[in-house]
């Protein structure tokens, strides 16, 4: 593998929102202009672009985009991975230039999810009768909120302190133009929501949203020949993992043990460990789910995730900032879209132009997204030493 | 149409005589317990290793959801439940036999693994046995 830093030069993302007029290749078109503007490079200085969807997966979404910002005839990948799909296709960008391919490549994730509703747990088998509803549910709601469950289980963790999870990642997007939403959702709120699937309630449940991100990776040769280091931003470590064998995976996806594993080969890749991080962001898709990733992602000991909500440590101003964005309980999570909005997320910060929700003086920062089925992709970032 | 009710998942095994069990498979290298037959061991790759296994209709509740909010046709709301069983093996079922309230449920408690028929068919008119946990007799 090459010893050279990789860096992102140049990343960005659309607002968040419900498009049904634009197309799928004219979102992904607009995060992929936002991105190359960002780098002060074109469509034509881009040698791979590696493209993230889920939903269309089949539909050769890469090349669709590049019908509407250039069709230079560069390799297109395009990716699919669950909800780790963005983080995938960033990955693969990474591992390309690592392997000595290319110096510029762009990644590039977009979904239209506004309106899906609950995914997960709907198919019924041809062959004799659906299941769902009578050996439990397979809906995402539920799925995560067993694994809520199993943390109360052990801990005691309490609805209430789930809830608060969503409080916060609300009142985060407020300060945030690019979420799909800024409305604070007090406690009593959340709590008395619709509930979807008990401890979840509707605002506990991440926003089907359509969206777009895009980022411009380079190598460390290319950045400097072109004059970016003041802006660019160091892949410390880019980690994709799987879920090993465990005992209960057949019936209760463990987001866990992959989650764990990549975090422990993310921070011995970047040489840095959870103590060193001034921001995450990690996959919400349910309020539930972020409790359970503060213990996996190290930033506190087993067991002590309910302490870290209730001493608000996760909030803006606090030891460890969680999903200033507003993560996908707020700002949305567009499946393809959601790990390198992710990255921008934290490179925002780390190049400190985050406003009002900005962390300060933020140096190294985690991004996390899980995809379910299951995979686990992990990103550590430096920001420019100016 | 079958003249009696057809397992619900490969899992249920429907003997002439005596009770309906679940069976799955475990691998007799690693020993890990797997709910359903594979081309070789999900744990350690063994080829040739899966041997079928009863499991046990005794159990402890790992985790629980209490769904609301379902899709079409679906009568809420129900209890999705995760059990250990006796012994190994881990299922998902509906939980029924105590209301659908967290203050009732209790988290670790003992269940126990019952076989009914469903209120679902399918387009042939065939009869379905489904498995469900319930709290311990």
């Amino acid at each position: 593998m090459g010893s050279e830093d990789i860096y992102i030069a140049g990343i960005d993302m659309i607002k968040f929102g419900k498009f049904p007029d634009i197309s799928i290749a004219k979102l992904g078109a607009e995060a992929a202009h936002l991105a190359l503007d960002d780098a002060g490079i074109t469509i034509n200085d881009i040698e791979a672009l590696y493209s993230g969807n889920l939903m269309m997966a089949s539909g050769m979404v890469g090349q669709q985009i590049q019908q509407e910002i250039g069709q230079t005839g560069i390799p297109v990948v395009n990716c699919a991975n669950a909800c780790a799909t963005g983080a995938t296709a960033l990955r693969e960008g990474w591992t390309a230039i690592k392997a000595g391919l290319y110096d510029i490549v762009m990644a590039v994730g977009v979904e239209k999810l506004a309106g899906a509703g609950m995914l997960g747990g709907g198919g019924g088998n041809k062959k004799g009768i659906s299941s769902e509803g009578l050996l439990g549910s397979g809906a995402m709601p539920c799925v995560f909120a067993e694994a809520g469950m199993a943390h109360s289980k052990e801990y005691g963790t309490t609805f209430e302190q789930f809830a608060q999870i969503a409080v916060k990642n609300h009142h985060h997007s407020t300060m945030n133009p690019k979420a799909r939403y800024q409305i604070e959702t007090p406690l009593d709120e959340v709590m008395n929501a619709e509930m979807i699937s008990y401890p979840n309630t509707k605002l506990m449940c991440s926003a089907n949203v359509d969206g777009a991100a895009a980022a411009v990776l380079m190598s460390e040769k290319k950045v400097k020949e072109l004059g970016l280091m003041s802006q660019a931003v160091k892949i410390r470590a880019s980690i994709l993992t799987t879920d090993p064998w465990t005992d209960r995976d057949e019936v209760m996806p463990d987001i866990n043990t992959c989650t764990r594993n990549a975090a422990a080969q993310a921070y011995e890749m970047a040489g840095v460990g959870p103590e060193d991080l001034d921001l995450v962001e990690l996959h919400d898709c349910f309020a539930t789910a972020e409790v359970l990733h503060y213990e996996n992602l190290g930033l506190c000991a087993d067991g002590e995730a309910p302490k870290l909500i209730d001493e608000k440590t996760t909030w803006l101003g606090g030891r460890i900032p969680v999903n200033l964005s507003g993560g996908l309980l707020s700002k949305g999570h567009p499946i393809g879209a959601t790990g390198i909005a992710n990255v921008y997320e934290i490179s925002t910060h780390l190049r400190g132009g985050a406003g009002k929700r900005q962390a300060e003086g933020a140096r190294i920062g985690l991004a996390h997204v899980i995809g379910l089925g299951t995979c686990c992709g992990i990103h550590i970032l430096e920001g420019p030493s100016n | 149409m079958s003249d009696n009710p057809l397992p619900i998942t490969p899992l249920v095994q429907i003997p002439d005589s005596g009770d309906p069990f679940l069976q799955g498979v475990q691998c007799k290298s690693c020993e890990a317990i797997s709910l359903k037959s594979r081309l070789a061991c999900a744990k350690c790759g063994g080829r040739g290793t899966n041997e079928p296994l009863r499991l046990s209709n005794k159990g402890k509740l790992h985790a629980y959801s209490i769904i609301y909010r379902a899709f079409p046709g679906i009568d809420v709301p129900f209890i999705s439940a995760i059990a250990d069983l006796e012994g190994g093996g881990t299922i998902k079922t509906n939980l029924i036999g105590i209301d659908p309230d967290p203050e009732k449920i209790q988290l670790g408690m003992n269940v126990d693994v019952v076989f009914e028929v469903v209120d679902r068919k399918d387009a042939e008119g065939n009869e379905y046995l489904g498995y469900f946990i319930k709290p311990a007799a």
